[in-house]
């Protein structure tokens, strides 16, 4: 792990990040963990004390070479991993087209997954179908696993009137029950509590389903990230909590927002197995999160991650980054990027090549062109139409009571 | 009363069993006031079952429980011990349904013992129902006798809408009519009369506790029988409502009984300023001031924190209300 670095420790202490603007961004290289460093405790029988060197490590499984190594290795058949490559280069792809999209006013606002692709889609992809996504405003990929029509997403991104949540959220904050991805709500961390209620109630219906939660570096200070490990430790219900350290929270370095030392190791104090992995590491998160929903398949309740990642891009289309870190600090980060790092993987076995790669990433931004087209004949924010103002007044409500009607009446639409 | 909330709780674990109950001390103990007695034993450590001690947690897996299939009642100890979990409540729940476009919701149901009378001193004896009937999404409920808690305790637990339910911890276990040194038990009482099997009381329907024609009085919790023995007091043939709900409130009970009256005196524990009172008041004033004869007045608690050793000097007393009940009469 990084050492945590201070401007100061009096008459207080008070962190600072690795680097500021105007300085040479280095991480030293390459991390120091290679694939291999940890064992592959049998998730039916682990305990928390078997984990504490996956909470100070790192788990990898692709080493710096392009080569996926030790036992870890989740052996994924060539077309699952093209799939995540291609779930990955279409979150990417998307996230770029919405990003320009935003510029022109079509769009209030947009976040990007920019660098932490891998995260929610190798996770999702490591669980069942049945399988609860509560996610932050970072894992929108997930959806695509799940099988969510891109004219959707962005039906809702641009508030138009096909918008399945009404034109009720911000861009970004996607509901899409039929893919059990759970609403996504601006208040950092609320959704970490909830999903342990979420495993809790599969649990009492004796169903075999996990949820799996994510939340940042920055929002694990609130209290709700403790409230979750608590209740988790407490009633071992079948949940995947997951810290995602993308060292940033908007302008707000992790070494500003604890003095701890790695996040992971924050749940062993529950009693909880915790693991730090590498976040860009496709095959060392779908590897993890499968080993945790064996866990909790098997009665063990609970696994708490930490995934060890770099937010590439700015917090949001509001946010300038360049204000308070350098510029070229993502390229500098030892775990590269997620998407070239499962590419790289993909042509040292013989299963891609740069050719495909261009046909694919072609053929993606063709299909999110077209997709984009095709929601804006429903609308956009820039110039409507919006889902007509009725929606304000319904599903307030599982029926709209007098005094919310009066107002309807009162506004006349 | 206890008894009474004992048994809609029972009566939901029986019918529904995707009804769960948690919150601090309400599993093997019963609860710190004993309404969860005996029900752990009865339904299982799975379905009664005491929490760790986080209200922001309890709200937070009773939202997840609520949307994932099961109808969670939580209790929240007092209700000067809900805001850990406001944010939960006020921004989570509350929206939930709307934000997901009717997607998900969560039927939960938080009960919590409100208002003062026990020397309780600041934290233990607030009456925040203002804070949640100012956010839309929410059902605020406030019982009042052992008849009305037990059906409306089941009409909260039936209802797909989150509600918060205020139980006055003062009237658990008899009427309070104002005066510390004579404080009745439930015995005797008709509205103590309670049927053993389900029954519902209607949300969103007031109650009206007496009929009379000089003045309109509207209460909720410990004050309605407060209000009640001021009206005696008064010797004026006042119409004492009891709203149950205050989130939707009866708009037709409240306004008809106002036109028939023409004066209106509003009465709640909760300090005056942004209370529940201000509300009645100016929907009062908006449909019936044409029939008003005086202006409306509000017996409420001071804008100060609670106190402990002067706490009957804080609370509406029989008398303070009887003045405003005679003030509305002057005009």
């Amino acid at each position: 792990m990084t050492e945590r670095l201070t401007a100061t420790t009096a008459p207080y202490t008070i962190g600072i990040p690795p680097f500021r603007p105007g300085e040479d961004a280095d991480f030293g290289g390459a991390f120091k963990e290679q694939p291999g460093d940890l064992w592959r405790p049998d998730p039916a029988t682990c305990t928390s004390d078997d984990t504490t060197p996956h909470a100070r490590g790192l788990l990898r499984v692709l080493n710096d070479n392009g080569e996926a190594k030790g036992e870890w290795d989740p052996k994924l058949d060539s077309s699952e991993l093209i799939q995540g490559l291609e779930y990955m280069m279409r979150l990417r792809i998307f996230d770029d087209r919405m990003i320009k999209m935003q510029r022109t006013g079509k769009l209030s606002f947009y976040m990007r997954s920019f660098g932490e692709e891998a995260v929610a889609i190798a996770q999702t992809m490591a669980l069942e179908t049945q399988d609860w996504v509560f996610p932050s405003y970072r894992q929108p990929g997930a959806q695509f696993v799940r099988g969510r029509d891109m004219v959707s997403m962005i039906c809702h991104c641009i508030g138009n009137t096909e918008d399945n949540v009404r034109g009720r959220q911000m861009p970004v904050h996607y509901t899409y029950k039929e893919g059990r991805f759970i609403s996504i709500s601006s208040p950092v961390g609320t959704q970490f509590s909830q999903a342990v209620g979420v495993a809790m109630a599969s649990a009492y219906q004796n169903k075999d389903e996990v949820c799996i939660s994510w939340l940042g570096d920055g929002t694990s200070a609130q209290g709700d990230y403790h409230y979750a490990l608590n209740f988790a430790s407490t009633f071992k219900p079948p949940v995947i909590l997951n810290v995602v350290n993308n060292q940033w929270a908007i302008s707000t370095h992790a070494n500003l927002a604890t003095g701890g030392r790695t996040f992971a190791e924050r749940g062993l104090a529950y009693d909880i197995p915790s693991f730090r992995v590498d976040g860009n590491d496709f095959l060392a998160l779908y590897s993890i999160t499968k080993w945790a929903r064996d866990r909790a398949s098997a009665g063990m309740g609970p696994t708490h991650i930490e995934v060890y990642t770099y937010r590439a891009g700015a917090h949001s289309s509001s946010d300038d980054p360049s204000a308070y870190r350098p510029n070229d600090e993502a390229s500098c980060w030892p775990g590269g990027d997620p998407i070239q790092r499962l590419k790289d993987h993909l042509v040292l076995i013989g299963e891609w090549d740069e050719e495909k790669h261009e046909t694919l990433a072609q053929k993606i931004d063709d299909e999110v062109m077209a997709a984009y087209r095709e929601a804006c004949e429903f609308g956009d924010l820039a110039s409507g139409p919006y889902p007509p103002a009725s929606t304000i007044f319904t599903e307030v409500y599982e029926t709209v009571p007098w005094h919310i009607q009066e107002q309807r009446e009162e506004l006349g639409k | 009363m206890i008894k009474s909330l004992n048994s809609a709780l029972s009566i939901s674990l029986k019918d529904d069993p995707n009804v769960v109950i948690f919150g601090e001390d309400v599993g093997y103990f019963g609860g710190v006031f004993r309404v969860t007695e005996g029900l752990q034993k009865e339904y299982g450590p799975h379905r009664v079952f005491d929490s760790p001690l986080a209200e922001g947690g309890i709200a937070a897996i009773a939202m997840g429980m609520g949307l994932n299939g099961l109808r969670p009642v939580a209790e929240i100890q007092f209700a000067d011990y809900i805001f850990p979990a406001y944010d939960q409540i006020v921004n989570e729940i509350a929206k939930l349904r709307h934000r997901s476009g009717g997607e998900f919701s969560s039927p939960v149901t938080f009960r919590t013992p409100a208002g003062g009378g026990i020397k309780g001193g600041h934290h233990h004896s607030q009456s925040p129902e203002a804070q949640f009937t100012h956010t839309p999404g929410l059902k605020v409920v406030y019982c009042s006798t052992p008849y009305n808690a037990k059906g409306l305790l089941l009409a909260s637990i039936e209802c797909n809408d989150p509600v918060i339910f205020f139980e006055p911890k003062r009237c658990y276990r008899g009427p309070f009519y104002g005066d510390p040194h004579n404080v009745p038990t439930w015995n005797g009482h008709p509205d103590a009369d309670v049927p053993e099997d389900h029954y519902i009381v209607p949300l969103e329907q007031a109650r009206i506790v007496r009929e009379g024609s000089a003045c309109t009085v509207i209460a909720y919790g410990t004050m309605v029988h407060v209000a009640e023995q001021a009206i005696k007091d008064s010797g004026i043939d006042c119409e004492l409502i009891d709203l149950q709900t205050l989130v939707p409130w009866d708009r037709d009970t409240v306004v008809n009984s106002v036109k028939k009256t023409g004066r209106c005196v509003i009465v709640h524990e909760a300090p005056k300023t942004s209370g529940f009172g201000a509300e009645m008041s100016a929907s009062v004033q908006e449909r019936c001031f044409y029939h008003l004869e005086a202006p409306i007045q509000r017996v409420t608690g001071w804008d100060t924190p609670f106190p402990h050793t002067t706490e009957w000097d804080y609370l509406p007393s029989p008398q303070r209300i009887a003045e405003a009940i005679k003030k509305t009469q002057e005009e």
